[in-house]
């Protein structure tokens, strides 16, 4: 009781209060504005935000990630482009709605099923904090490092069909980590004898070339495009009472996405994907799906609202971040010396609590501004996308160049716009340089320490917590082997199956 | 020759036109770099394997070079798409605006953070075509509005410019503080 009187003081200084609000709203519009995303704003926002406190900061951030997906699901049901990436699936039943003239109806509904995800995560983040708080002591080294490797091989195997692509660019977010000079041996390493390099390549700048820079140059260069202007009427309040009739696939939808918010390396997508499928798989109406089906659309917009709570857990109780936004989030943590981990639960459980009601308050503060504002909001999006360009080129100089004033950082952040443009255009992922970029420093530094008290391999894996995580290595990747067997079995099946059927029609 | 096809159709893939380019360009610089292994990183004596400047950059090269293979054969593998070369032409086209982004960059110094913002999103707006005077008003108030915001209200790290020197007293001082 008196950690939460303490996180709920911490939580009602003006500076918090307003960088919630401001993160709240802005992350809505952020998320309404297709092309944009949390992402991009938070590249741009984390250089300022280290001036400010911890708190205050993680909450303005938390704020943009919490609140984006709400907004990104306005264009994705009025005119069928998802605001952020993670709206794709939206758009499947939620256009189709609009064109039978219940538009109103699925926006309440993706309002209150996020509502829903966005708190249940929350509490089940709250429930859960007792028995991370016991469990995080037992993460010594090994198991971190376990864990980091776990992350690795995840965002790797959860790109299906771009595995290799996902592998050689994880691979290379952890040889980017590596440049500069290395901290134990103080020894050089690939800097090509370059003053520039000896430092090392900065994450932020990575961050906001590959996000930023990329989707700038993305935006000037293709051609241009005005999202179409829509309007909605009817009362949004509707929805709230609406979404009792889908409770179960909330409640199922949500807890898929806690599930795999949790799992470092995989996040909003498969979460999305693994609760449409349960939601098809159990609905009286499976035909529906995918033409205008209430149930798909709140089994969509519930996972990926349960994500960014659910994304907290590894990192707060283990400083591990299971994808980029988090990833991001962690260098906040690192510039004000807090080190997310076993430790910040044990003396500062009171930081994390505020933490969480944060994220409440978040929620409640998104419904109430998107049920008042939803078509002011359609107005403001309809900015040209070149323009878009422009504003994000303009923001970008400040995140890159406020960090050290330099020439080169901004430099070097252009070249990574222009490769994270040749990403996108490619639809390669982004997110495993990242991930290999946090993680594989995190590898390297916990191998270290853990390998010093390891005599023989099997030492590693003696303790109950690091011999789980080796099983469940081993385990993802035997299912990965299985899945891809069984895919081209199939797919050899069907193909067979297609050439006698034309042998017969022939 | 059943076998090459089985192995074929493993490695097939959803493409993009241009992602030959782009997997022989990621192989040929992950098997640079892993050249250059022994003469960029050291191996220091008495100390353990993991503990080894170069063991991670090698782990990370190794695996680059791997994958970067195998997404190289599953290209080969797959039909070939058309409209390679506009696409490539596509990303070097984006260099255009790098390079306005790197004289932006070098002038702030100089011409100070707002002279300079609004120069550049002037010059970007009239650049992708947006001639009408509410879109140069427009850009004109996003970047007094991104210079007050992060320099002023926010306090971000950028340098005064150096033209703010021979500006008259009163306006010195807080072109340089605000501006």
């Amino acid at each position: 009781m008196e950690t939460l009187f303490s996180g709920l003081s911490l939580l009602a200084q003006w500076q918090v209060l307003v960088a919630l609000a401001i993160g709240s709203v802005g992350g809505v519009i952020i998320g309404a504005i297709p092309g944009v995303g949390a992402a991009v704003a938070i590249a741009i926002l984390l250089p300022a935000t280290f001036a400010f406190e911890p708190i205050v900061g993680l909450t303005l951030l938390l704020g943009v990630y919490g609140s984006s997906m709400y907004g990104g699901a306005i264009p994705a049901i009025l005119i069928n482009t998802p605001g952020t990436a993670v709206n794709a699936l939206t758009t499947y039943d939620g256009y189709p709605m609009t064109k039978k003239g219940q538009g109103h109806r699925a926006l309440s509904l993706a309002y209150s099923a996020s509502f829903f995800g966005g708190i249940f995560s929350v509490l089940c983040l709250i429930v859960l904090s007792p028995v991370l708080a016991m469990i995080a002591p037992h993460f010594g080294s090994r198991e971190i490092f376990l864990a980091a490797l776990m992350g690795i091989i995840l965002v790797i195997v959860a790109h299906r069909g771009q595995v290799f692509a996902a592998g050689m660019l994880a691979f290379f977010g952890i040889f980017i980590n590596t440049i500069g000079l290395e901290p134990a041996k103080y020894t050089k390493r690939f800097t090509f004898d370059q003053s520039w390099l000896a430092s090392g390549i900065d994450l932020i700048v990575v961050v906001l070339g590959l996000f930023a820079i990329s989707q700038a140059l993305l935006l000037l260069v293709d051609r241009e495009h005005k999202p179409r202007s829509a309007n909605v009427e009817g009362n949004l309040f509707a929805g709230l009472k609406d979404l009792f009739g889908f409770k179960r696939i909330a409640s199922a939808s949500s807890g898929i996405g806690v599930l795999m918010g949790m799992i470092p390396g995989v996040g909003e997508f498969t979460a999305q994907f693994l609760s449409y499928t349960y939601a098809q798989k159990t609905s009286k109406n499976p035909d529906l799906f995918g033409k205008g089906s209430p149930e798909g659309l709140v089994a969509s917009e519930a996972a990926n609202n349960a994500v960014p709570g659910a994304a907290m857990i590894p990192l707060l109780a283990l400083g591990i971040p299971g994808e980029a936004l988090t990833a991001m989030m962690l260098s906040v943590f690192y510039v004000h010396n807090v080190i997310p981990g076993p430790q910040l639960f044990q003396g500062q459980l009171d930081f994390v609590v505020a933490l969480y009601l944060a994220l409440i308050l978040l929620n409640v503060i998104v419904l109430i501004f998107l049920l008042f504002s939803t078509n002011l909001l359609l107005k403001i999006i309809q900015i040209p996308t070149r323009f878009l360009g422009v504003m994000i080129l303009t923001l970008s100089f400040v995140g890159v160049y406020s960090l050290r004033n330099s020439v080169t950082d901004c430099a070097i952040a252009a070249g990574f716009g222009v490769f994270g443009l040749i990403l996108k255009r490619l639809n390669l992922p982004i997110v495993p340089i990242i991930l290999g970029m946090v993680l594989g420093g995190i590898m390297e530094v916990k191998l270290r320490s853990a390998m010093a008290r390891v005599k023989s391999p099997l030492d590693f894996i003696d303790r109950p917590i690091a011999a789980v995580l080796f099983l469940l290595i081993i385990g993802i990747l035997v299912l990965h082997v299985r899945t891809v067997i069984h895919e081209h079995r199939t797919r050899r099946q069907q193909e067979n199956e297609t050439s006698d059927m034309s042998t017969q029609q022939g | 020759m059943a076998h090459i096809k089985t192995l074929q159709e493993l490695f097939k893939r959803y493409r993009r036109p241009g992602d030959i380019v782009f997997a022989i360009l990621f192989l040929a610089l992950s098997l640079f770099l892993l050249s250059q292994i022994f003469a960029e990183t050291a191996w220091v004596k008495r100390t353990n394997w993991y503990a080894q400047p170069r063991f991670w950059p090698a782990v990370s090269l190794i695996g680059m070079a791997i994958f970067a293979c195998f997404h190289f054969i599953g290209s080969v593998c797959s039909p070939r798409l058309p409209g390679r070369w506009k696409e490539v032409g596509f990303w070097l086209s984006s260099l255009e605006y790098v390079l306005y982004f790197l004289v932006y960059v070098v002038l702030v110094p100089q011409l100070g953070y707002l002279p300079s913002t609004v120069l550049f999103t002037l010059f970007l707006t009239l650049r992708v075509g947006e001639r009408r005077v509410v879109n140069l008003l427009s850009a004109t108030g996003f970047a007094i509005a991104v210079a007050v915001v992060f320099r002023a209200f926010l306090q971000v790290k950028i340098p005064a410019g150096r033209i703010y020197e021979v500006l008259p007293d009163g306006i010195r001082a807080f072109a340089l503080i605000y501006l």
